[in-house]
């Protein structure tokens, strides 16, 4: 009975704070002639934005920024998650090395980078690119085709026919492999023989593609960026603000996905390398039949963690002016005065990243959960 | 170990010098396979390039005694001499120069508080009392109006201090607030434990920035007319609100782990629940909690470095002020470094002791 | 002796300054059964873990089934193939269930077709007393089962040499003996050589052919189980015995 009555009270409270909450915002926004509602999603921007994956004008509408905002918050995430994700596993595996150098040094890096607001290395680094790197017209090449100065990256592309064919070769020998690794398995099974899938498959991935390029007649063209004047043309532009931010965040992330793996691997008993190992199984079957199993399972919860970290962490985009959707969506909501709708499309937006990965977390920890008494 | 019987000798061959010494060190720890041997010899290769350069620029060439931003930029060191003439409005903001005595007072006492609160013989009632104090002293101090101090409006603070009062008030605030939410969220009641749940996935599901953006923004709107919170208050309820729902899974974590049994045998006391709770489960599972408690110290007081996107004067925006002085341009790099060395020190310390804490914890609970 | 299995020479090995073996010299015949006691910090555990080589010996040479124990990763694999090693805290994988458990040496070393290698276990798992449990996993078992299956585990590899790290040390004592009676049983059964580190001294005198006493490095006694336990000749060895008989 009393549980109900709580219950009530809780409720109850909840509700006329709420309620109270909205009233006084209707009021405050009427008095203000602020409009309520999405209606001004069908309204014109007016307002440029730096970078645009898709097609953009301040004549298109504040949906357009908007969907422009978060296709530059994911392709953000996306890049540095992957880096993010290959830096962090080099440098986690480091700290175990035998090697007391690799070890300090990789030490080193970890508590300087975890214990430094991310913020303060994203202003680092824009700083580095911003004041440090040279013009465009005494850029740095490190590269043929490459560019590095204050006005980003640049880089060449690859166009023509034959990139078709080089799309399609690729997508051929993933097939290719997936059947390879089935057959091997069903042949270990039968005969005992050990099939060395894993160098085919190397060579399918670099040699079918690269074939089916040659001859479809060789025509891949690059398109190199040439300096015209004071600025480049041609090629692929990385901006000064999405280095600054992408490095900011994988140098600050791979720290801490650094610690995440060596924790899982450490977490492996040493008796596990020893029995294996006592059974005769080479160094690399240890790893990939007892070690990395047991340490995955480790390493997969607090990982994704690390992912919807940098997805959130590039909200911080907005500080050093790169296009992100906080960014847009504050530039739209400053201009329309309707704050409520701009922050509800922020929070949904990493709302639904955030329960997302929940989910895919929870029903992996389901699916590997070590079976107990 | 067997009682060695007297007048047998024991014969004491040494180890062979290829398993002990500095050269066998060198051997097992750096060149013990041709790999280990090729990364070493890059590792070394790499830092003979970066490190003498580095020492060069940050300490040799340096310059602590130019006056003016020119007899700086003579020199191919770092600039310090920038940062001893604006140090006072990196550490301290806009806070009127000849107060700023008080935000200093303020900032030992609340480094103080934080280095006594890891003194573990202090973990009793005298915690909340010694925190209580010192909060209300730095209030005082820092607000000024009475005892003879001069008002400082909090628009005017500024710096370190202010950092260290964002995340100090906003731990110690978020604190209680945390106890309730993950109490709730265990609670056999659907009402309230569907609304802790949505409190904590919601305010975990989205960036800082965000609420940050909404007690900028929004809070305005939510209140009535001609009732007005300032800026920094605003602030300050944000990251309230934000850290109680990381400390409620954190502190939810640690009732996880507190065996069924502590909770029958309180019930069978006949105590009540909320005595329950204070006299036999919460002691228990806080003391499970500390070093993540830490962690989460360390993380709020880097992430306070956020509300310079709201305007507010912490330490980070000291940073960007310092460099809008068109005298000094240019000298970013050394700016930035200075106040990365500032944090570094606060957050490396805690998290060593939050290690050692952890080490020590650790073996009272092992059978 | 001349045709040896496991031959030791002057085998001396360090811990850093530590000197935890001293002048081993051990011959061991083929299908001698040897149980291998001292008290804590003698060196035993070590000396039987350098002849798989998961310890490695500084000095001295040891020669398992004709093949030299060297740096070279082949040599070793090759005696580990014929060397099983059953473990104090038995060191099951849990992620896999205790057939795969058992089919993973065969199928990935012996290179063993899957059908053979899960009969083989079947067989090994009835021998020990188990075979029910072969779907389950690790953590569904009792530590004396735990146990039963490592060693069937090690026995899927077809050793000819069977070591033994103080297997019941870990396990309560109610399931000292279904441990005990299959070691029991394999010594009688087989013809396998087993090296068997334990405190239990019932066993020893049931299976052994010859009972070895380590103490601060250094073998300081070794006999027959009769001749060791009634009529010890060292000094140091009747303090061991008379603190372990009461």
């Amino acid at each position: 009975m009393r549980a109900i009555i709580y219950q009530v009270i809780a409720l109850l409270a909840v509700g006329s704070a709420i309620w109270f909450l909205i009233h006084n915002t209707l009021n405050n926004l009427s008095a203000r002639n602020i409009s309520t509602g999405f209606g001004f999603l069908s309204k014109e921007a007016g307002f440029a934005i730096g970078e645009t994956p898709i097609e953009y004008s301040p004549a298109s509408t504040y949906a357009r920024a908007i969907t422009v905002g978060l296709l530059n918050t994911l392709r953000v995430a996306l890049i540095g998650i992957v880096l993010a994700t290959i830096l962090g596993t080099i440098i986690g595996i480091a700290r175990l090395s035998r090697n007391w150098l690799i070890r300090k040094i990789s030490s080193i890096y970890v508590e300087v980078m975890r214990n430094i607001p991310l913020l303060l290395q994203l202003f680092f680094w824009y700083a580095i690119i911003s004041e440090t790197l040279p013009g465009p017209r005494q850029a740095m090449h490190p590269l043929p085709g490459v560019f590095v100065s204050n006005r980003g990256i640049q880089m060449p592309t690859v166009q023509g026919e034959g990139l078709f064919w080089l799309f399609v070769g690729l997508a051929v020998a993933l097939v290719l492999i997936f059947g390879l690794f089935k057959w091997a398995r069903k042949n270990q099974e039968k005969t005992g023989q050990i099939f060395p899938s894993g160098r085919w498959s190397i060579a399918l991935l670099l040699l079918l593609p690269a074939g089916l390029w040659f001859f479809s007649g060789t025509s891949l063209s690059l398109d190199v960026p040439e300096l015209k004047g004071f600025n480049f043309a041609g090629g692929m532009t990385l901006s000064p603000e999405f280095a600054a931010l992408l490095l900011g965040l994988v140098i600050y992330t791979a720290a801490f996905i650094a610690e995440v793996v060596r924790s899982g691997i450490q977490s492996v008993n040493r008796g596990q390398w020893e029995a294996a190992e006592a059974l005769g199984l080479k160094r690399s079957h240890v790893l990939r039949l007892i070690v990395l199993p047991q340490a995955l399972r480790v390493i997969v919860p607090p990982m994704t963690s690390q992912y919807l970290n940098i997805t959130k962490n590039s909200s911080l985009a907005v500080a050093i002016g790169y296009p992100d959707i906080v960014s847009v969506i504050n530039t739209t909501l400053n201009q329309t005065g309707q704050a409520i709708e701009g922050i509800m499309m922020i929070m949904a937006a990493y709302l639904t990243v955030s329960l997302s990965i929940s989910v895919f977390m929870n029903w992996y920890n389901k699916r590997i959960a070590l079976v107990e008494r | 170990m067997s009682a060695a019987t007297p007048g047998v000798a024991i014969s004491t061959e040494k180890a062979p010098k290829s398993s002990v010494g500095v050269l066998a060190w060198m051997h097992g720890q750096l060149f013990s396979s041709p790999i280990n041997s090729l990364l070493t010899i890059l590792s070394v290769w790499l830092l003979l390039v970066s490190v003498p350069a580095m020492i060069d620029w940050l300490f040799l060439s340096s310059n602590l005694s130019a006056t003016t931003a020119d007899q700086c930029r003579e020199s191919t060191g770092a600039c310090w001499a920038m940062i001893v003439e604006k140090h006072r409005i990196i550490l301290f903001g806009l806070y009127p120069y000849d107060e700023q005595w008080r935000p200093l007072i303020a900032t030992f006492l609340l480094v103080g508080a934080i280095i006594l609160s890891g003194w573990r013989v202090l973990w009793n009632m005298w915690l909340l009392v010694m925190w209580t104090v010192v909060l209300a002293t730095v209030a005082v101090f820092m607000w000024g109006g009475v005892f003879g101090l001069t008002y400082v409006e909090n628009s005017q603070w500024g710096g370190l201090p202010l950092t260290l009062i964002l995340s100090t008030f906003g731990i110690a605030l978020a604190f209680p607030l945390g106890i309730v939410l993950a109490l709730g969220r265990r609670s056999d009641m659907p009402a309230i434990k569907a609304i802790c749940v949505v409190y904590i996935e919601l305010v975990r599901g989205v960036p800082l920035i965000s609420l940050l953006f909404m007690s900028a923004v929004m809070l305005p709107l939510f209140l009535p007319e001609g009732m007005n919170i300032d800026k920094l208050l605003r602030a300050q309820i944000a990251i309230i609100l934000f850290a109680a729902a990381y400390m409620a899974e954190t502190i939810r974590g640690g009732l996880q782990a507190i065996p069924k049994g502590q909770f029958e045998g309180a019930e069978s006391l006949g105590l009540s629940y909320w005595q329950q709770m204070r006299l036999i489960v919460l002691p228990q599972a806080l003391k499970i909690v500390i070093p993540p408690l830490v962690g989460l110290f360390i993380a709020l007081f880097k992430d306070t470095s956020l509300v310079v996107i709201i305007g507010i004067f912490d330490l980070t925006q000291a940073a960007k002020v310092a460099l809008t002085d068109q005298a000094w341009r240019g000298f970013s790099v050394e700016v930035y470094i200075f106040i990365s060395a500032i944090y570094f020190v606060f957050c490396y310390s805690m998290s060593k002791y939050s290690q050692s804490l952890e080490k020590r914890l650790a073996t009272g609970h092992e059978r | 002796m001349a045709d040896a299995i496991i031959r030791m020479k002057d085998v001396n090995k360090w811990f850093g300054k530590f000197h935890v073996l001293r002048d081993i010299n051990l011959d061991v015949a083929s299908g001698e059964r040897i149980v291998v006691c001292g008290p804590s910090g003698s060196g035993k555990s070590t000396l039987i873990r350098c002849i798989n080589r998961l310890e490695e010996h500084q000095k001295g040479q040891i020669v398992v089934d004709g093949t030299e124990i060297t740096n070279d990763l082949r040599h070793v694999e090759a005696i580990r193939r014929e060397v099983g090693m059953v473990f104090q805290h038995f060191n099951l994988f849990p992620h896999l269930t205790v057939l795969e458990n058992l089919t993973l040496g065969p199928i990935w070393v012996l290179k063993t077709p899957k059908a053979e290698a899960e009969a083989r276990a079947m067989k090994y798992l009835e021998r020990v007393r188990i075979s029910e449990q072969a779907l389950k996993f690790p953590s569904q078992l009792s530590g004396g089962q735990q146990q039963r299956v490592a060693i069937a585990r090690s026995l899927c590899m077809d050793p000819k040499i069977m070591l033994f790290d103080e297997p019941t040390s870990a396990l309560d004592p109610e399931m000292v003996k279904e441990v005990l009676d299959v070691m029991i049983g394999l010594a009688e059964e087989s013809g396998m050589t087993m090296i068997c580190v334990t405190h239990e001294m019932g066993f020893a005198r049931k299976v052994a052919d010859r009972v070895i006493f380590m103490d601060l490095g250094e073998i300081i006694e070794q006999n027959t189980p009769e001749a060791f336990f009634d009529n010890p000749q060292n000094e140091r060895t009747k303090l061991f015995l008379s603190q372990i008989l009461h």
